[in-house]
């Protein structure tokens, strides 16, 4: 069974947000919303310091607890490739699912259902690339099955180092980022 | 130095999260409120209080009634999809506590309902006769009595642990994320349900028992607030940080003054002189452990919302 996942890769990321606008274009994300995001994350002490640009969206947790809080199922995983989406006419509106994600990767639509990063399932579906990934200009964002050995994602992450974002909540995210 | 900065800015979520206003502390304060008041009522009810007087058994669940509807209408109001609600009762949801919740609010309308029936005050009877007739049925099972008495305790206690699970249970924050948290707002919510009693019920033993009682929640609760914190100050870094908005953080001054000082510790001392007799029983101490309550809620609320993994740990 497919399992999909993101790599990003840092050190060619440039922060140009095209994933941002793409994904706002495809979605059709309400003005004032985002589904992904640029962070700039800058640590170290002068004159040793170190800057990382991430694009950032939902990380399609395998131990989802936004799923797990729903009391309607509206959160839920997609059979296809594991994706986590919200079906919108289950959704009541309680914002459990925001409390409960631990990067803040959801908001309310202003229709008033949760809302979030899809990976752009309806494209996948079709053998397509999510919008952020195919209009990335300097390629750093790479999309594929992590149980396929043979895929791009699941190559890069055997050959280079990598780290997700706050992996000691356990929710095991599936946005990896180079480094 | 270690700075972030981020092109999000979505509503109710940047720069700190904040999805749960006033409702929620309002709908956790009341829940836990009726939670105490059912596991008093019960225990009434399992002591036979309500032959010597009907405040216990009949008034009390009125109230509660009404409270819990109140409650209940405070969370409608802080759902965004509010046409959608009738989806919690479409499926049970084992992981979520918010779907144990719904049902278990379910379950307590009933069971407060079979505890107004136990006594019907004379003024009140004949007025709808399948009340009478109910109530008949039940005073001529004395077991049935007890039973209720025992259901009433038993939802009260689940529904007044829940307010607590409902915030444990999300581990994105970690203010919230304390094994202590259920026993926390169950103690507040007895100490509170005690103070409720104590300032309305008109029968002497009746409020003098509960100020004995809310006297020992208070201490209790003293206890279990050292222990949630102290939870807190012995776990992680973030768990650390969390406790410090309580202690010298933003939070700090409605902590301390509004919830220990005037909220636990003045009504404690009041109340200990009054059930001593060294001074009258007034209703400042039952309205200051109540106005505490509530203010221990907004603060959990707020608080855990502003308590994050993201502002000190660095993903890598």
């Amino acid at each position: 069974m497919a399992r999909f996942g993101m790599v990003i890769d840092t050190a060619k990321c440039v922060g140009c947000m095209d994933c941002v606008v793409a994904c706002k274009t495809e979605n059709g994300v309400p003005e004032g919303f985002n589904r992904d995001w640029i962070t700039q994350d800058v640590a170290g002490k002068y004159p040793t310091l170190h800057m990382e640009i991430r694009s950032e969206r939902c990380n399609q947790c395998e131990n989802p607890p936004c799923v797990y809080c729903c009391p309607t199922g509206a959160s839920h995983v997609h059979d296809f490739g594991g994706v986590v989406l919200v079906e919108h006419g289950m959704c009541i509106g309680c914002k459990a699912c925001l409390a409960s994600c631990p990067y803040d990767a959801r908001f309310i639509h202003p229709d008033g259902y949760a809302d979030k990063c899809t990976f752009c399932i309806h494209r996948v579906e079709k053998g397509l690339d999510p919008a952020c990934v195919s209009v990335c200009p300097t390629h750093c964002m790479t999309f594929g099955d992590l149980e396929d050995p043979n895929s791009t994602v699941s190559r890069l992450l055997t050959s280079r180092k990598y780290h997700t974002l706050i992996p000691e909540t356990g929710t095991k995210p599936h946005v990896y980022y180079l480094v | 130095m270690h700075e972030l900065t981020t092109t999000r800015h979505n509503e109710l979520v940047d720069p700190l999260l904040h999805i749960w206003g006033w409702e929620i502390p309002v709908y956790l304060f009341i829940g836990g409120l009726v939670a105490g008041i059912m596991i008093i009522s019960g225990y009434f009810t399992l002591k036979h209080q309500f032959k010597k007087n009907v405040f216990s058994s009949f008034y009390l669940p009125h109230i509660s009634l009404i409270l819990l509807s109140l409650g209940m209408f405070s969370l409608f109001l802080d759902l965004e999809h509010k046409l959608y609600v009738w989806r919690l009762y479409t499926t049970f949801k084992v992981a979520s506590p918010m779907s144990w919740g719904a049902w278990i609010l379910v379950l307590v309308y009933p069971a407060l309902w079979l505890n107004t029936l136990i006594r019907i005050p004379d003024r009140f009877k004949g007025i709808i006769p399948i009340f009478d007739r109910l109530s008949t049925r039940i005073n001529e099972h004395p077991f049935l009595i007890k039973n209720i008495g025992v259901l009433n305790m038993l939802l009260g206690t689940l529904l007044g642990m829940y307010t607590g699970v409902l915030l444990s249970s999300i581990g994105a924050r970690p203010l919230w994320n304390s094994a202590m948290l259920w026993m926390l707002f169950l103690v507040s919510g007895l100490s509170s349900a005690a103070a409720f009693v104590h300032l309305i019920a008109k029968d002497k033993y009746e409020r003098q028992l509960l100020a004995k009682a809310d006297n020992a929640f208070l201490t209790l609760e003293i206890f279990v607030i050292g222990g949630f914190i102290s939870g807190l100050l012995t776990s992680t870094s973030v768990h650390i940080e969390a406790a410090r908005l309580l202690l010298d953080g933003p939070f700090a001054a409605a902590f301390w003054v509004f919830v220990i000082a005037l909220g636990i510790v003045i009504p404690l001392f009041l109340q200990l002189l009054a059930v001593n007799e060294k001074v009258r029983h007034t209703p400042i101490p039952p309205l200051l452990v109540l106005s505490g309550g509530l203010i221990l809620r907004f603060v959990i609320v707020y608080a855990g919302q502003y308590s994050h993994y993201m502002h000190q740990v660095f993903g890598r």
